[in-house]
């Protein structure tokens, strides 16, 4: 056979029907199911006299809508209310194991994922959520559905796909020290534009991307859809086999030796070629603020502000332009010398417990700035659990932050974690768009280290600006 | 889906690049667990603006909006697609789609219209110009006209994806097809996979 990349290797092993001229049929091995995406594809179900066709591969967590605020306190909203209550409802009557606000397995679907153990390499994983590409982490080939393709997937747990293009994107060197999995995927995205990713599956490879943690590389890969890559892989390898090793889900005894020859196997053979290669210097990679409202609009900490009028391309340019006029700032200020009122760590991007350990060790024995909101809301129930082990959320609270329950919080607002029109936020979360933490507001996509720095001098700094 | 064939009407000239689903629906939109009514949140945000271009009187009616480069990027709530029908949209053209929006447009029947640069300049401007500027979109031909501007583009969709929209075909029953095929694979799985139990 000639030589595959890993993105086909997957694609392959999952293949269920081919006829020429109409798209693959791939199996599903596991859909993730939250509460937004997912009330009108049960609707649909009921409406055809519909089952789920494997309740056993599909597993539901309340994420999007849950308050962060204490367990005992009621949701206020009740719009928020009902949805959480029609996903509980729904999982009951399909038979589908669900994590409920409080339950100890509860959190962002893409942190319980892989922290059950649930998420292996050379697997498919689905989710009503664009962010599912953080799966790619451990080499499975996981992408964001929309809720006809949910239904689908629970009527039949597979779906009609054409093959995308395979893009390899490969970091080649060290990064600096200080400079995080953050920064490098912010600097990618700043590179290749938030359309450059439209059609590829990318795989990141190079010597950066393989000495990173499973935090960093799911850091990594939940971006990819920022470039408009609708799926990220990594190849596996011994830090993913330790990662998963007695994980709850994971296989034990013979079965996981068997398992992990079977992972490593779905890596890229030598020879391989893709559709598109990109190479990234990992040593020429700063700390990273985004100015504007897409994440392409990224500078280093220590750049200013660009000038729109400095933009060849029109479209670019008057997007720049109005990305300005909406953020409040001006051409030509430097980064470093922005205000921020509030301080956001937390987001399927980065809350996992190692962005927890990076912002508490930056803000240990420091106090926030004065006036300054911050909110620390860990990715899961088991991640706040770990963290409060460490004690890191007394590190958090003495330094004048906010620890919170665990849910997707400020990342998109839907719960009452918002920002006010005007206000200005350096947040770990994903996504800056016009409004996205709250109508007006306005959101500067960081690292938890410039998060934590920021938080304590209160304008965009980096660590060593502490010292 | 209900069969989408030709397409004829007026269009609104969105003016903008990486229209976003946030903007398309905001956030507080998506708290609905029903899948209608959500033409009222229709860049809801941008609406409160007079003078953005769905509030100007000439676009009223308008089944058909022209955007800019990178529409659709970000989430995939499927709910942005149901904001553009519900609000009476049946076609959405720009240069370039993001993958989840796109694929999103043809589960529910809005047809993705992706056509060169130079073709969706052309539109945006001459819609602007003439708001009753008639256009006629043929799927099966995979052809985008404006008689009174002489414009004649071609798109192209999946084969597969033109006879999903001139059947109006269900994803669902077509995949059923299969079933015997889908059990076998099930039994062809390797024991370690997890499972959610
Ligand atoms: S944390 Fe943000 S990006 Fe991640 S799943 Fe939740 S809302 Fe989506």
């Amino acid at each position: 056979m000639s030589p595959r990349t890993m993105a086909e290797k997957v694609w392959d092993a999952h293949l269920v029907h081919r006829t020429d001229g109409e798209p693959d049929l791939l199996y599903i091995d596991l859909h993730l199911v939250h509460e937004v995406t997912s009330p009108q594809a049960f609707d649909g179900l009921r409406l055809a006299g519909r089952t789920v066709r494997r309740p056993d591969l599909t597993i539901a967590t309340a994420d999007h809508n849950v308050p962060t605020t204490a367990l005992d306190l009621p949701i206020e909203d009740p719009i928020s209310k009902k949805q959480l209550e029609v996903l509980t409802a729904n999982c009951a009557e399909f038979g589908i194991t669900c994590y409920n606000r409080g339950d100890e397995n509860q959190g962002i679907v893409h942190v319980i994922g892989p922290e059950l153990g649930l998420t292996q390499p050379g697997m498919t994983i689905v989710c009503g959520d664009s962010h599912t590409s953080t799966h790619g982490a451990f080499g499975a080939l996981a992408f964001g559905i929309g809720t006809s393709e949910v239904e689908h997937v629970l009527a039949t747990q597979s779906l009609p796909l054409i093959r995308p293009k395979t893009m390899a994107i490969t970091v080649t060197g060290a990064l600096r020290p200080g400079v995080t999995a953050k920064d490098l995927v912010l600097a990618i995205i700043g590179a290749i534009g938030t359309g450059g990713g439209i059609g590829y599956i990318v795989e990141y490879r190079g010597d950066a991307i393989a000495n990173l943690s499973m935090e960093g590389r799911m850091t990594v890969c939940n971006m990819s859809i920022e470039a408009g890559a609708r799926a990220g892989m990594i190849a596996p390898d011994a830090t993913t086999i330790e990662y998963l090793r007695g994980k709850a889900h994971a296989p034990t005894g013979a079965a996981f030796d068997e398992a992990a020859a079977a992972w490593l196997a779905f890596a890229t053979d030598e020879g391989a070629t893709f559709d598109r290669e990109v190479v990234i210097d990992a040593s020429t990679v700063e700390p990273q603020v985004s100015w504007g409202t897409n994440p392409a609009q990224v500078a280093p900490i220590s750049a200013t502000v660009p000038d729109p009028e400095a933009i060849a391309d029109p479209a670019e340019r008057d997007a720049a332009a109005r990305a300005l006029s909406y953020m409040g700032l001006t051409a030509g200020m430097p980064i470093r010398s922005i205000d921020v009122q509030t301080v956001f760590i937390g987001s399927c991007t980065n809350s996992r417990i190692e962005d927890l350990r990076l912002a508490a060790s930056v803000m240990e024995g420091r106090t926030v700035a004065e006036g300054r909101r911050v909110l620390v809301v860990p990715g899961s129930h088991r991640v706040k659990r770990q963290a409060e082990a460490e004690g890191l959320h007394e590190i958090f609270t003495a330094a004048g932050a906010e620890w919170r329950e665990p849910g997707c919080s400020m990342c998109l607002a839907m719960n009452p974690d918002k920002l006010a029109p005007g206000e200005r936020s350096a947040s770990t979360s994903n996504r800056n768009f016009e409004g996205r933490q709250g109508r007006g507001g306005r959101t500067h996509l960081v690292s938890p280290a410039v998060a934590a720095a920021t938080a304590i001098l209160g304008h965009f700094a980096t660590p060593e600006d502490l010292q | 889906m209900k069969p989408v064939t030709i397409l004829s009407g007026h269009a609104v000239p969105l003016q903008r690049s990486d229209v976003d689903t946030d903007q398309i629906i905001p956030s507080d939109w998506l708290k609905r667990v029903e899948r209608t009514g959500f033409g009222a949140g229709l860049f809801s945000e941008w609406r409160d603006d007079r003078s953005f271009v769905l509030n100007d009187e000439r676009f009223q009616g308008a089944t058909i909006l022209v955007a800019g480069p990178n529409f659709g990027t970000g989430s995939s709530r499927e709910h942005a697609v149901w904001a553009l029908l519900d609000y009476g949209f049946e076609a959405v053209i720009s240069s370039r789609f993001a993958d989840i929006f796109f694929s999103n447009c043809t589960k529910q029947g809005l047809l993705p219209v992706t056509v060169s640069p130079e073709v969706a300049d052309t539109l945006l401007a001459a819609v602007a110009a003439d708001p009753g500027l008639e256009i006629t979109i043929d799927v099966a031909r995979g052809t985008v006209e404006a008689p009174a501007i002489a414009l004649s583009a071609t798109f192209t969709l999946e084969p597969f994806t033109t006879e999903r929209f001139v059947n109006g075909w269900d994803d669902i029953g077509l995949t059923l097809r299969h079933s015997d095929e889908l059990t076998e694979f099930e039994q062809s799985r390797p024991a370690f996979l997890p499972s959610t139990r």
